[in-house]
C-alpha cells in the first residue's frame, strides 16, 4: 500500500484506468507533457501516449463537446476542466447535452464520462480560480456530482465515476490536494456513489459538509469543550446524496449545522436543510444552521479566508446551535 | 523580404446540374448514375410530401411546431448518399429529414419527435444518428468527437457528417468544433445548409464574409461552395470529402447554397421580413423541378412515373402519419426512467408517488395510507 496525497491518488487512479481500459481517453488543457497545472496527470502521457492523454486547444466547450462525441461513439472520456471558474464555457455542453442525451433518446445513446474539476478556495489563486459551483450541477438533472476530500475516497469515487454509465462531475478540492498523505490500496476498489461517510461519531450535534471544509470542521470540533460530542458527516456525493445517513444522525442528535464554501442562498445546504425539516421535524431541538460562503463574489485571495467557512466561524455556528 | 504574402486562398463554387436541368457532363463524370438520380428524386419527393402533411398536422392541431425542409432536400439526399449507412454517423440539425430516412431512421419518428415524444429519437440499433438538435450549433462538437473516436480506435473506414445552417456559423461552438476537428485531423464533414435566412436574419446580416465556405480557411480545412439544390454537386463534394476523411486527410467543409422556401417553422411568418419576389425567384431553382427536368431529358422519367410516385408518396406518408398518431400514449414514469442507467432512490420515490411534497410522499405522517390519501385526492 502506498502513502499518497489526494492529487497523487488521482494520478494513480487515472494511470490504472488508462492501463485497464483502452477506451479511456484523457483530454484537457496542458494535461499532456505538462501533467496539468496541478500535476494530476503527471507522467501519464509518457506512459500511455499523446493520443490517450491529450493536451487540447484552449477551449472548454470544445473539450466537453468532443468528450460527448467520444462517449457517444463508445469511448470513455475523462475531460479535465482546469479550474471550476472555467466551467462557464463548458456549461452548455455539459448540462444541456451530456446530461440530457440519455433521456432525449430514451437510453439509445448515452454519455458515460467523468469530468474532473479542481474546486474551491484557500490556495491564494487568482480570481475565478476559487469558486464552489457544485449546486449548479446538483440542480441539473442527468448528472452525478462528487466531491471527495481524502486520497482513499478520491480513488474509490473516481473509479466509481469512471465505471458509471452516466456523466459525472468529479470535483477535487484543490486546497487539500497536497495537505496530507494516507494509505491508498494499490488494487482496484470503488466507493459507491451516493454514500456519505461518518468521519466522527457524536451525540449532541450533526455537522454535514463536503470537500475541504471537512478539515476546518475537524479543527472546530477539536476546539469544542470535551463534553460536547459532534457527529461529522462528509457527504462525498452531492448528487445523489445520502439523506438516510444525514437523517439518521440528525434524528439522533436533534441539531444540525451545514458547512460549505459555496454561497449561502440556494446552496446545497438549503436542500439539506429542507430535507432535514421534512425527515427530522419532530426531532429537531434547534433551527438548522448554515455556515457557508457569503452571498458575494468570491473575494481575491487577500480576503478569501474571511469569506471561507474557517474553523472559528464554524465553531461559533456549532456553539450557537447547541445554545438554542 | 520584409513584407510578403504568407497565405493565399480562393473559394470555388461547384454546380453540375443547373436550374434548367442541364447537366455538365464533364463535371458529372463518376458522380451519379441515372438510377441513383431517380432514387434521390424519389427520396426528395416523398420527403416533400411528408413536409406538406406535417404542416397540415400542425395547422390542424395534431402536431406541435414543425420546421419545413421545403427547397433544401437536395442537400440532404445528395450528401446522405455519399455517406455509408450503418457505418458512418450523421449528426443533424433539423432540416435534413431525407438524409435521416436514407440512413435508417423510421419516417414516423420525425413526426413523433415534433409531436413532443422523446421516443421519436430512440433510433433502432445500428442507426447511427444523433437526435435532431434544436439548439443551434451545439451538436457539431459531438460530430467532431465521434470522428475523433474513429481515429482513436483506428476505424479507418468511418466518417461523421454534421449539418447546420448559416446562422449556426456565428455560434462559438461552430468554431470550437471546426478547430478541434482540424487540430485533431478527424474524419468529419461539416455541411452547412446556407439557406439565406436564420429565422428573420438574412445571411448578409449574419456575417460580413462573402461566403460561408471561407470560414473553413481559418482551420486550414478543404472547403467548397456548391449549388445546394444540385444533387450532383452535393453528392460530388460530399463524396470527395468522405474519401479524404477515410484516407486520413482530416475534416472538410461544404457550403450548400440553398433556400428555405417555407417559413422557419410553423410558428413563423416569413412575410414579416422577406419579399415574396425573393421566394418566387428561388421557387424556380427548386431541386425537385430541375432533377425531374434532367430525368426527363435523358428518358428515365415521364408523367406516368411522376403520377405513380406521387401516389406512392401519398400512401407512404399516410402510413407514416398513422404510425406516428397510433403510438402508445407515454406514461409519466417514462420521463423518470431514462434519467440514469439506475435511478437514485429519491427519483424512484418521485416517480412512484408523483409527489414532491414530503407528506404527500409519505402520508403515514398524517395517519393515512397511500390508498386512503389517494381516495381523498380523488374526492
Amino acid at each position: 500500500m502506498a502513502e499518497l496525497t489526494l492529487v497523487g491518488a488521482i494520478t494513480s487512479t487515472l494511470d490504472q484506468a488508462l492501463a485497464r481500459d483502452p477506451d479511456v481517453i484523457l483530454l484537457g488543457e496542458d494535461i499532456g507533457i505538462n501533467g496539468g497545472v496541478f500535476r494530476a496527470t503527471e507522467g501519464l502521457m509518457a506512459t500511455h501516449g499523446e493520443d490517450r492523454v491529450v493536451s487540447t486547444p484552449l477551449d472548454e466547450s470544445g473539450i466537453m463537446g468532443t468528450a460527448i462525441g467520444l462517449a457517444i461513439a463508445g469511448m470513455k472520456p475523462i475531460p479535465e476542466i482546469q479550474f471550476e471558474g472555467f466551467l462557464g464555457p463548458a456549461y452548455d455542453q455539459f448540462v444541456n447535452h451530456a446530461a440530457r442525451m440519455r433521456t432525449r433518446t430514451r437510453s439509445a445513446i448515452t454519455v458515460p464520462m467523468t469530468v474532473r474539476v479542481p474546486v474551491g478556495g484557500g490556495i491564494h489563486a487568482p480570481e475565478l480560480h476559487s469558486d464552489s459551483p457544485e449546486v449548479i450541477y446538483a440542480h441539473s438533472p442527468g448528472i452525478k456530482v462528487l466531491m471527495p476530500c481524502t486520497p482513499y475516497d478520491a480513488k474509490g469515487l473516481l473509479n466509481a465515476a469512471i465505471a458509471d454509465p452516466d456523466p459525472v462531475i468529479f470535483f477535487e478540492p484543490k486546497r487539500v490536494y497536497r495537505t496530507f498523505k494516507e494509505e491508498v490500496p494499490e488494487e482496484y476498489y470503488e466507493i459507491p456513489i451516493g454514500k456519505a461517510k461518518v468521519v466522527s461519531e457524536g451525540e449532541d450535534l450533526t455537522i454535514v459538509t463536503w470537500g475541504a471544509p471537512v478539515f476546518q470542521c475537524l479543527e472546530a470540533i477539536d476546539n469544542l469543550p470535551e463534553d460536547v460530542s459532534v457527529e461529522l458527516i462528509d457527504l462525498r456525493s452531492i448528487y445523489p446524496f445520502d439523506m438516510d445517513t444525514v437523517a439518521e444522525s440528525v434524528c439522533k442528535t436533534g441539531r444540525c449545522v451545514i458547512v460549505h464554501e459555496a454561497p449561502l442562498t440556494g446552496g446545497f445546504g438549503a436542500e439539506i436543510a429542507a430535507r432535514v425539516m421534512e425527515e427530522c421535524f419532530l426531532h429537531l431541538e434547534a433551527p438548522v444552521q448554515r455556515v457557508t460562503g457569503f452571498d458575494t463574489i468570491m473575494p481575491y485571495y487577500k480576503l478569501e479566508n474571511e469569506y471561507l467557512p474557517e474553523a472559528p466561524r464554524i465553531l461559533k455556528g456549532i456553539v450557537e446551535c447547541l445554545a438554542y | 523580404m520584409p513584407h510578403h504574402t504568407v497565405y493565399e486562398a480562393k473559394i470555388e463554387h461547384l454546380q453540375i446540374l443547373d436550374e434548367d436541368g442541364k447537366l455538365d457532363k464533364k463535371l458529372a463524370k463518376d458522380t451519379l448514375s441515372d438510377d441513383q438520380v431517380v432514387y434521390l428524386y424519389e427520396q426528395m419527393r416523398v420527403c416533400r410530401e411528408l413536409d406538406e402533411i406535417a404542416f397540415k398536422l400542425q395547422r390542424s392541431g395534431r402536431m406541435g411546431t414543425y420546421p419545413q425542409n421545403k427547397g433544401q432536400e437536395a442537400n440532404a439526399v445528395g450528401s446522405a448518399l455519399a455517406m455509408v449507412k450503418g457505418n458512418d454517423w450523421l449528426v443533424p440539425s433539423y432540416r435534413e429529414n431525407a438524409a435521416l430516412f436514407m440512413h435508417g431512421m423510421p419516417m414516423h419518428y420525425v413526426l413523433q419527435y415534433w409531436m413532443g415524444d422523446e421516443r421519436g429519437s430512440k433510433f433502432p440499433e445500428g442507426v447511427n444518428i444523433t437526435p435532431l438538435s434544436v439548439p443551434i450549433g451545439t451538436h457539431m462538437l459531438h460530430a467532431t468527437g465521434i470522428a475523433w473516436a474513429f481515429k482513436q480506435r483506428k476505424e479507418a473506414d468511418r466518417a461523421a457528417i454534421t449539418y447546420f445552417g448559416d446562422g449556426a456559423t456565428s455560434e462559438g461552438d461552430f468554431h470550437n468544433a471546426m478547430n478541434f476537428a482540424s487540430v485533431m485531423q478527424v474524419p468529419c464533414i461539416f455541411y452547412c445548409q446556407n439557406n439565406s435566412w436564420a429565422i428573420s436574419l438574412p445571411r448578409e446580416q449574419q456575417m460580413n464574409s462573402a461566403t460561408v465556405a471561407q470560414k473553413a480557411l481559418a482551420y486550414d480545412m478543404p472547403t467548397i461552395q456548391v449549388d445546394g439544390n444540385d444533387i450532383f454537386a452535393v453528392y460530388k463534394a460530399t463524396s470527395d470529402a468522405r474519401k479524404r476523411a477515410v484516407e486520413g486527410g482530416g475534416p472538410s467543409f461544404i457550403e450548400g447554397v440553398t433556400y428555405r422556401l417555407a417559413d422557419h417553422t410553423t410558428a413563423d411568418d416569413a412575410r414579416r421580413y422577406r419579399d415574396q419576389s425573393e421566394v418566387d425567384a428561388w421557387l424556380e431553382k427548386d431541386p425537385l423541378i430541375r432533377t425531374r427536368k434532367y430525368m426527363e431529358s435523358v428518358g428515365v422519367w415521364d408523367d406516368k412515373k411522376q403520377v405513380e410516385l406521387e401516389t406512392r408518396a401519398k400512401r407512404i406518408v399516410k402510413e407514416v402519419v398513422e404510425a406516428a398518431i397510433s403510438v402508445s400514449v407515454p406514461t409519466s414514469s417514462e420521463f423518470f426512467d431514462d434519467m440514469y442507467a439506475e435511478l437514485p432512490e429519491d427519483l424512484k420515490v418521485q416517480r412512484d408517488t408523483m409527489r414532491t411534497s414530503s407528506i404527500g410522499r409519505n402520508p403515514s405522517q398524517i395517519g393515512l395510507t397511500p390508498q386512503s390519501a389517494q381516495a381523498i385526492e380523488a374526492h
